[in-house]
C-alpha cells in the first residue's frame, strides 16, 4: 500500500451534513430517546472520526481507500428498489427458513417472507417493534456495541433507522433458521448502506440465524453494518455470516454479542467477496458456564483485502471460547487475523482457545497474523497457534501419483483446508451452497 | 564609546563559546540536557569531533521525537531535564571485608553461589584484598589481543579505533531509531566494544572479564559488537548479582554486526532493583537491542534472563539479511510484586532461507504484569523462511497479568511461520507431588519454575546457567503463599 498520496475527499464533513436531512425523513414523534441516542452518536463520529493505520486496531487496514469515495445513504421510505426476481437466486434452495430481506439497510415487507409464526419469534423492523416489543427493543437497542471509542459505530448509530429486530421469547426452540439478506442494491454509484440489527434470544430459548450479504449491480459500495446480539440465560444462538459481495463493495461488519449465564454462541464467518472486508466480532461472556465459538474462513484472489478482527472477553469464572481461523490468499490479496482474548481478573477456570492458519498461494499475497492474549487471572487454560504456509508438497505428489492433475490437486487440498470450517455449520442446504461456492471461488483463483 | 569600551561590550554581549572547557575539571554536571550536556560529555571523554557531531544529531532527532506510549505499560512521566547526564565513577565507601556488607546482601550473594572474590567485587571491598581476580582480568586481555580481538570500554574503542567505530556505530540501531535509542546516542557514558577478527573463534566466554567490571557500569550503556568473516563471539551481559542504583532511567543500545559465517552469542542476566514490595522505586530499563546476519550462513542468538528493573521495555532483535542466516531468540522473563515488563522480539527476514526461531518464557506473580510482544516480519524477497514460536506464561496469584501479543506480518508464499502460546499456572497436583515427598511449597515452586524455564538457561554460559536458576528462586521469593 505504497499510495500514500489518496486525495482526501470530505466523506466525513458531508456524511455529517446530511444528518438533517436524515432528520427529516424521520417520523421523529414518538422515538425521542432513540433519536437523542443518534444525534449523542453522531457527536462521537465527529470527534472520532475515521481510523487511520496509527490506530492500533486499524493497523493492516487502510480505511482512506474506503473513506476517498464520497458515499451517500438513500434516507427515502417505502422505496424498495428491487424485484423479487431479481433477488430469488440468493435464497437458499432446499431450505425452510424465515427470510428477512434488507435492502441498502432496510427492511423490506414485500420481499421478506416471514412465516406467521409470531408467538415463537418475532421478526420486524424496528419501526413495527415499537408497537409491541418497545421495552425490550429499548432496554437493548445500543447497549452492547460501543459507539464512544468505534467511530463506524458511532456513525451507523447516528444513522440507525429501519433494519431488523429478531426477538425469540423464552423458552422457544426454533427449528427453522432466519436469513437476514443483507442486499447491497448498487446500481447508484457511491451508496452507503448502514444495517442495524439487534437479535435477542430469551431464556432456554434457541434460534439459528444466515447472515447473507450480496451485491446487485456494479458501483461501489460501504456496508456499515452494526448487529447487536443479546443471548440470554442457558439459550443457544447460530450465527452464520457469508460475505459474498461484489468486487466494488467495502464492508466493515460489526457483531457484538452479549451472553449470559449457560448460553452458548456459535458462529460461522465465511469472507470470500467484496474488495475489503473487515469483520468485527466480539463476544462479552458475562454469565458464568457461557460457551462462546468463532469460526471463520476467508478464501481471497485478485486484491481483496479481509481483516477478521475478534475479540472474547471472559469477564466471569468458568467459561470457556473457542476460535479457528482459516485462510487462502491468492493473487495480490492481503489477509489480517487479530485475535484478542481478555481473561478479567476473577475469571477463573477460564478454556480459552485459538487458531489461526493460512495458507498463501502466490508471492504477492500477504498475511497479517496478531492473536493476542492479555490475561489477569491465574487458573485459566488460554492457548492460541497461529500458522502460516504453503501447500504441502509431499500431499501435492501424493494426489498426482494417483493421476490428479496438478491444478485439480491443489483445489482438492485447498478444499479440505477451508472445508473443516464448513463442516462445522449445523444447516444442510447452506453447507452445500457454501461447498459449491468454495469449489468454484478456487477454480477461478487458484 | 572608546575603542576598549567597544571590544569589552562585544565580548561581554557573546556567550562564551568554550564555556564547556572550564568546567572540564568537574566530576559532575549539573541536572539537565541540552547541547552544552552534550559537548562536555564528548570534551570530557576527548572524542574526536565525528563523535560530538553524531551525538549532536542524534540530540537533535531526540528533540524531535515523542516517548512512545504502545507498550503495555504505565508509569509516571519522566523528567529528562531532572538527570544528571554524566558522573564520573563514584568512589564507593570500601569496606575492609565481607563481614561489613549488610546481612541480608551477604545472604543473596551465598543463595546465587557467587564466588567469594567477586563478592567482593561487587560488594565494592577494597580492591587490594581481591588483587587475584584483577590480574585473572589482566591475563584474559592479553590472551585475547594475541588473537587480534579488540574487547575494550566504548570510550577507549572511540579513541583507539575510531575507524571502527564510525563504521559500525549507529549501522544496526541508527541514532533516530526510536526515543530512547536517541537518547543514548546523543549522551551515552559508556560500554563495550568488541571485534573479533576474520576467522577468530574467540577462545573465552567474555563473560568472566566482564562481570567483574559490569558492577560500576553507568545509566546509558552503548554496546556494539562485529564478528568478522568466520569468527564466533560468546557475550555475556549483566550481573545475576542483586544491583541497586540510584538512577531510575536506563536507557542502553546494543549493537551487533555478524558477517559471512560469523556467530554472535549475546547473554543478558539482568537483575537490576525491582522496587519495593509496593511498588515504590525501581529502575525503568528502556532498552534497544538489535543485530544484523549481514553476511551468509550468520548466526545471532539472544538469550536473556529478566529478574529485575520495575519497568522492562525491550525487543532484542535479529535482521536476517545474508542468506542461510539463522536468528534465536531464547528468554526468561520473571515478574514480581509490582513489577512491569514488555518485552519480546523482531525477527524481520530479508534474505533468502533464513530461520528464526523464538522460544519465550514469562512467569507473573504478585501484582506484576508482564508482556510478551514480538513481530515476525517475511518480505517479499525472503524465500523459503521458516520460523517458530513459542510463547508460554505462568501466572503465579490472581492479582497479575500475563499477556501475548504476537504480530506476523507474511508476504511470501514460500515461508512457513508458526506459533503457539499458552497460559496456565502450576497445577495443584503437581504442587502436591512434591509436598507429599517432603518438599516445602516455597523449593517446589521454584523447582517447577527452573523446570519450565530450563529450555531458555541451558542457552546460557555453563556457570551463568547454575546461578540464573537460584536467581529465579530468589525472585519468587514472597510469590508463594
Amino acid at each position: 500500500m505504497a499510495n500514500t498520496t489518496l486525495e482526501k475527499n470530505n466523506f466525513k464533513e458531508n456524511i455529517i451534513k446530511e444528518f438533517k436531512k436524515f432528520e427529516n425523513h424521520l417520523n421523529s414523534s414518538s422515538l425521542v430517546a432513540l433519536h437523542d441516542l443518534r444525534k449523542d452518536a453522531l457527536k462521537h463520529f465527529d470527534t472520532l472520526g475515521f481510523p487511520d493505520r496509527k490506530d492500533e486496531e486499524w493497523k493492516y487496514t487502510n480505511t482512506d481507500l474506503i473513506t476517498k469515495h464520497d458515499f451517500h445513504q438513500d434516507f427515502s421510505i417505502n422505496t424498495t428498489s428491487l424485484y423479487a426476481k431479481e433477488i430469488k437466486k440468493f435464497f437458499i434452495p432446499e431450505l425452510d427458513a424465515n427470510i428477512a430481506v434488507l435492502v441498502n439497510g432496510k427492511y423490506s415487507d414485500d420481499l421478506s417472507n416471514i412465516k406467521d409464526d409470531s408467538n415463537k419469534i418475532y421478526i420486524s423492523s424496528f419501526k413495527e417493534v415499537r408497537k409491541k416489543h418497545s421495552d425490550i427493543f429499548n432496554t437493548h437497542f445500543a447497549k452492547y456495541a460501543d459507539y464512544k471509542t468505534n467511530s463506524f459505530t458511532a456513525l451507523n448509530t447516528a444513522f440507525a433507522c429501519d433494519s431488523i429486530f429478531i426477538y425469540v421469547p423464552d423458552g422457544n426452540k426454533i427449528k427453522d433458521p432466519v436469513i437476514i439478506l443483507n442486499i447491497s442494491d448498487t446500481k447508484k454509484p457511491n451508496t452507503l448502506l448502514q444495517p442495524r440489527n439487534l437479535i435477542i434470544s430469551g431464556k432456554d430459548s434457541s434460534v439459528t440465524l444466515i447472515d447473507l450479504n450480496y451485491t446487485v449491480g456494479n458501483n461501489h459500495s460501504l456496508n456499515n453494518t452494526v448487529t447487536e446480539i443479546f443471548a440470554d440465560k442457558n439459550s443457544e444462538l447460530n450465527l452464520y455470516k457469508i460475505q459474498s459481495e461484489g468486487d466494488k463493495s467495502f464492508h466493515i461488519g460489526t457483531t457484538q454479542v452479549h451472553q449470559e449465564e449457560y448460553s452458548k454462541f456459535n458462529s460461522a464467518t465465511i469472507s470470500w467477496g467484496g474488495s475489503i472486508t473487515r469483520n468485527n466480532l466480539n463476544s462479552l461472556l458475562n454469565g458464568e458456564g457461557c460457551e462462546c465459538n468463532f469460526d471463520g474462513a476467508f478464501v481471497l484472489s485478485g486484491n481483496q483485502h479481509v481483516d477478521n478482527h475478534t475479540l472474547v472477553d471472559h469477564a466471569v469464572p468458568n467459561c470457556q471460547s473457542n476460535e479457528f481461523y482459516k485462510g487462502i490468499l491468492g493473487d495480490n490479496s492481503v489477509g489480517v487475523f487479530n485475535g484478542k482474548i481478555i481473561v478479567r481478573k476473577d475469571a477463573q477456570k477460564t478454556n480459552a482457545y485459538q487458531s489461526n492458519k493460512n495458507i498463501l498461494l502466490t508471492k504477492t499475497a500477504a498475511m497479517n497474523s496478531k492473536p493476542q492474549l492479555e490475561i489477569f487471572a491465574d487458573d485459566v487454560r488460554c492457548s492460541h497457534g497461529a500458522t502460516t504456509g504453503q501447500l504441502n508438497e509431499d500431499e501435492l505428489f501424493y494426489l498426482r501419483t494417483r493421476g490428479i492433475d496438478k491444478k485439480e490437486a491443489r483445489i482438492t487440498l485447498l478444499f479440505a483446508f477451508a472445508s473443516e470450517i464448513i463442516q462445522k455449520i449445523k444447516v444442510e442446504p447452506l453447507k452445500n451452497i457454501l461447498f459449491d461456492m468454495l469449489h468454484n471461488k478456487l477454480k477461478k483463483g487458484s | 564609546m572608546s575603542g576598549e569600551d567597544k571590544i569589552l561590550d562585544e565580548l561581554a554581549g557573546k556567550k562564551y563559546k568554550y564555556g564547556f572547557v572550564t568546567d572540564i575539571e568537574l566530576d559532575t554536571i549539573p541536572k539537565g540536557l541540552n547541547e552544552d550536556t552534550i559537548r562536555f560529555i564528548s570534551a570530557k571523554k576527548k572524542e574526536p569531533k565525528f563523535m560530538l557531531d553524531w551525538r549532536l544529531n542524534a540530540y537533535r532527532n531526540w528533540l524531535k521525537m515523542k516517548e512512545p506510549t504502545w507498550a503495555n505499560i504505565h508509569y509516571p512521566p519522566i523528567d529528562y531535564q531532572d538527570i544528571v547526564y554524566y558522573a564520573a565513577p563514584k568512589q564507593r565507601t570500601k569496606l575492609n571485608n565481607l563481614d561489613e556488607l549488610a546481612p541480608e546482601i551477604k545472604a543473596t550473594y551465598d543463595k546465587l553461589g557467587i564466588p567469594l572474590e567477586e563478592q567482593m567485587v561487587l560488594a565494592g571491598v577494597a580492591v587490594d584484598a581481591v588483587m587475584d581476580s584483577v590480574s585473572v582480568a589482566t591475563t584474559y586481555k592479553d590472551k585475547l589481543s594475541e588473537l587480534g580481538i579488540i574487547f575494550s570500554s566504548m570510550s577507549d574503542a572511540i579513541k583507539d579505533h575510531p575507524e571502527l567505530i564510525e563504521k559500525y556505530l549507529g549501522s544496526v540501531v541508527p541514532q533516530g531509531d526510536n526515543y530512547f535509542a536517541a537518547l543514548n546516542s546523543a549522551v551515552f557514558s559508556d560500554g563495550s566494544f568488541i571485534y573479533i577478527p576474520k576467522g577468530v573463534r574467540s577462545p573465552m566466554e567474555l563473560s568472566t572479564y566482564f562481570r567483574i567490571n559490569a558492577a560500576f557500569t553507568g545509566q546509558f550503556e552503548r554496546t556494539l559488537i562485529v564478528a568478522d568473516e568466520g569468527s564466533y563471539v560468546s557475550y555475556l551481559e549483566g550481573c545475576t548479582a542483586p544491583i541497586r542504583d540510584e538512577n531510575q532511567l536506563h536507557a542502553a543500545v546494543v549493537e551487533l554486526v555478524a558477517h559471512d559465517n560469523a556467530e554472535i552469542k549475546y547473554s543478558t542476566v539482568q537483575n537490576w532493583y525491582p522496587g519495593d514490595k509496593e511498588g515504590k522505586g525501581g529502575i525503568y530499563n528502556f532498552v534497544t537491542k538489535r543485530g544484523i546476519c549481514a553476511g551468509v550462513n550468520s548466526k545471532i542468538s539472544w538469550t536473556q534472563v529478566e529478574t529485575g528493573s520495575s519497568i522492562t521495555w525491550k525487543y532484542p532483535s535479529v535482521i536476517l539479511k545474508g542468506e542461510n542466516a539463522i536468528g534465536e531468540f531464547y528468554s526468561v522473563a520473571m515478574t514480581n510484586n509490582y513489577q512491569q515488563a514488555d518485552t519480546g522480539t523482531k525477527m524481520i527476514h530479508l534474505g533468502k532461507n533464513t530461520k528464526s526461531r523464538i522460544v519465550s518464557k514469562g512467569i507473573s506473580a504478585g501484582h506484576s504484569n508482564n508482556s510478551y510482544r514480538g513481530l515476525v516480519r517475511v518480505t517479499k524477497s525472503a524465500d523459503n523462511v521458516k520460523n517458530f514460536s513459542q510463547c508460554d506464561s505462568l501466572l503465579m496469584g490472581d492479582k497479575c497479568g500475563a499477556h501475548t501479543f504476537p504480530y506476523f506480518e507474511i508476504k511470501n508464499n514460500t515461508a512457513t511461520v508458526e506459533h503457539e502460546a499458552t497460559t496456565s499456572k502450576i497445577k495443584d497436583e503437581i504442587l502436591f507431588y512434591c509436598n507429599q515427598r517432603g518438599i516445602p511449597e516455597e523449593d517446589a515452586v521454584a523447582l517447577i519454575v527452573n523446570g519450565y524455564a530450563k529450555e531458555i538457561l541451558n542457552n546460557l554460559p555453563m556457570e551463568f546457567a547454575v546461578e540464573a536458576q537460584k536467581l529465579l528462586a530468589v525472585s519468587l521469593e514472597g510469590s508463594v503463599g
